[in-house]
């Protein structure tokens, strides 16, 4: 009986502080080592990629993430892919992963003659070969993302959440670096003293997309409902 | 009963606990150790100290008594910030938060004694020691050019007096001069800042000498924010900015600094100014610690900044090989910021939290033009991972431009207060 106590103690101990830490926060865009094996087999053929890669019956495949579609000089393009291009189509994660997916399906009358690659495990670890051929962030930081956000959850009791203050003191590091901790705002505005439920309703509206600031918007989007709780009540209390 | 009995127990333990405590502290303070003032070490060691609430020993070494940010130095080079105001020192750290500034420089880590030797004969223990000292230069990176040559072809790619040096040149320029500038390549510290630098001799030149011309010669095919700066070029100084890159020679400069020339591909070209950026490595005291890799830099785990040699040391800021974060002030301090929280757990048994990283860069192209460029960051499978980003668009309007830049001081004052307290 005492045992069984004990452990129920420990147990809870152990469960206490969970954060997020405990729930995977990125994924990996794939496989890059797999992915090779389905380059070779797929897409080879007509696609170069890296050191001295030329264009061959298609493109070379270097530094295609970011690229604006139908962009390497002296490749040939039909006149479909081209006028994707001028519309605005960029070879990104999400339209690479279309393209592979169903090349006709997003551009019509491609010359890339690919039935397409309908498994989807196949496809991401494609993307993560092809990936490391284009630029990388830490050189050029607006390139494409390395891996994927796994998105935090919703909740209905938003609002209703406590703040652990300890917890909003550790996250609030991030803060300063921008916003001074004393409320001065020369350029950039005060979070010194906030009412809370002001503080969560503007972090969820970053989050939303509706309040309009990009590095704001960046912030808040990576922190869930009990990470924006703990900055609030740690920035209402700060100074008290 | 049990209630009771709990309590009294939870009572003496607390009050021998606070008896025993001065004695316990005096005797086994745990020792952190931090080489290198600058955002990722002076960061680290402000927030260990202020958050153990001197539960912690923290030293911090850095040679220099006023350390002069890099970040914003461009904006002193083209006359929009003042040289005093880059300046910051350390008493800050040691009135507010009792770290204990040594002015001396780490020339020696001994991992297994776990002790640090300095230049001023003084032998340092730790339990955890934090390695930030920045980059070096890679020696023979530029044909012709040493350190030697700083006087007269300066890289004030570490600020102080290099900067201030290329801003008296570039202000003395004759009529019509050309100032050229070796462009680093990747990876390199700050990667907008050779090209935000660009713009500031632009502006300057355009003032004193409009008929001056600029030459970039650059062995990167290209680089970052490059249609924000290329826009910039052409609308506050058309026909002064020549980029070149590697397919036109770029990558293949030789500098000859006592005839003032340098060889681009085989040219010969006379020039009035010459700002040489090396390629670049960790600090030196990382690679005789023995924790970089063959390219120069100290690799680390994604979640802590811990150097994946030695358990140990945390290594920050631009020495670090951690992934996709550029080497920056603001990613520095970020690092420094989760590391210290991680030291503090490892050396008090604090809370850690989940390691979160951003980095943005601002930089300014003429006056009110301020551009952008950011990221989040998170710690992957095997390094940290960049998972979105954003950038200032090509043909904002002119309000916008002048509110970025106006949130780049705001920035610049944020992160002073928050690495130097």
């Amino acid at each position: 009986m005492r045992r069984l106590a004990l452990a129920t103690l420990i147990a809870c101990a152990l469960v206490a502080p969970a954060f997020s830490q405990t729930a995977p926060r990125v994924e990996a865009l794939g496989d890059a080592t797999a992915g090779q094996a389905i380059y070779q087999r797929d897409c080879a053929f007509c696609h170069q990629i890296g050191e001295g890669a030329r264009n061959g019956v298609g493109p070379h495949l270097n530094r295609v993430f970011d690229r604006g579609a139908g962009q390497v000089d002296g490749a040939r393009y039909s006149p479909g892919l081209l006028r994707m291009g001028r519309d605005g189509l960029r070879w990104t994660y999400e339209t690479l992963d279309a393209y592979i997916a169903n090349p006709r399906a997003l551009v019509s009358g491609t010359r890339m003659s690919y039935r397409g690659l309908r498994d989807e495990t196949e496809r991401h670890n494609l993307i993560a070969f092809l990936r490391a051929y284009s630029d990388q962030p830490q050189n050029i930081p607006e390139s494409a993302p390395t891996a994927r956000r796994v998105q935090p959850d919703l909740s209905a009791e938003v609002l209703a959440l406590q703040g652990d203050r300890e917890y909003g003191e550790y996250l609030s590091a991030e803060c300063s670096t921008c916003h001074q901790r004393s409320g001065a705002d020369l350029g950039i505005p005060s979070i010194t003293g906030w009412i809370e439920e002001d503080f969560v309703i503007a972090m969820h509206a970053y989050r939303q997309g509706l309040r309009p600031h990009p590095v704001m918007q960046m912030m808040a989007q990576r922190l869930d409902d009990e990470q924006i709780a703990a900055l609030a009540t740690y920035f209402a209390t700060l100074g008290q | 009963m049990l209630l009771n009995r709990r309590r009294f127990l939870a009572s003496t333990a607390a009050a021998s606990a606070a008896l025993s405590a001065p004695m316990v502290m005096a005797q086994a303070r745990p020792r952190v150790v931090v080489i290198g003032g600058g955002a990722g070490g002076a960061t680290a060691a402000r927030y260990i100290a202020k958050d153990s609430g001197g539960a912690i020993d923290v030293t911090l070494i850095e040679p220099t008594r006023q350390y002069y940010t890099c970040f914003f130095s461009n904006l002193y080079l083209g006359g929009f910030w003042d040289y005093d105001a880059l300046g910051h020192g350390y008493g800050n750290l040691a009135i507010n938060h009792g770290v204990n500034v040594l002015h001396d420089w780490a020339v020696g880590v001994d991992r297994d004694a776990k002790t640090v030797s300095t230049a001023g004969g003084h032998t340092l223990a730790y339990d955890r020691l934090v390695i930030a000292p920045g980059i070096d230069f890679k020696d023979g990176a530029v044909p012709g050019w040493d350190v030697t040559h700083q006087d007269v072809m300066p890289h004030a790619y570490k600020a102080g007096s290099q900067t201030q040096l290329l801003k008296h040149q570039v202000e003395n320029m004759r009529e019509g001069g050309l100032f050229a500038m070796v462009a680093p390549p990747n990876p390199y510290r700050c990667p907008p800042g050779p090209y935000e630098r660009i713009s500031m001799v632009a502006h300057v030149l355009k003032e004193r000498t409009p008929t001056a011309k600029i030459l970039i010669l650059d062995p990167k095919e290209n680089f970052s924010k490059q249609g924000l700066f290329e826009d910039g070029w052409n609308r506050h100084y058309p026909g002064m900015v020549e980029w070149v890159g590697p397919a036109m020679g770029g990558g293949q400069v030789e500098v000859r600094p006592d005839s003032m020339e340098i060889v681009v591909d085989g040219d010969v070209q006379a020039v009035d100014v010459c700002n040489v950026i090396p390629a670049q490595k960790a600090g030196r005291i990382a690679q005789l610690a023995g924790i970089t890799n063959e390219a120069g830099w100290a690799p680390v785990t994604p979640g802590d900044m811990r150097s994946r040699v030695d358990e140990a040391i945390f290594v920050l800021g631009d020495a670090s090989a951690q992934g996709a974060m550029p080497k920056s002030g603001f990613s520095a301090n970020s690092q420094a910021k989760v590391a210290a929280n991680v030291i503090r757990a490892d050396l008090t048994g604090s809370r850690v939290f989940p390691a979160r990283y951003s980095n943005t860069c601002w930089s300014l192209i003429a006056p009110e033009d301020g551009v952008k460029v950011g990221a989040s960051y998170e710690p992957g499978p095997e390094q940290i991972d960049s998972v979105s980003s954003f950038i200032s668009q090509v043909g904002e309007d002119a309000a916008l431009r002048r509110q970025t830049y106006e949130e780049s001081i705001g920035w610049y004052n944020g992160i002073v207060a928050d690495i130097f307290g």
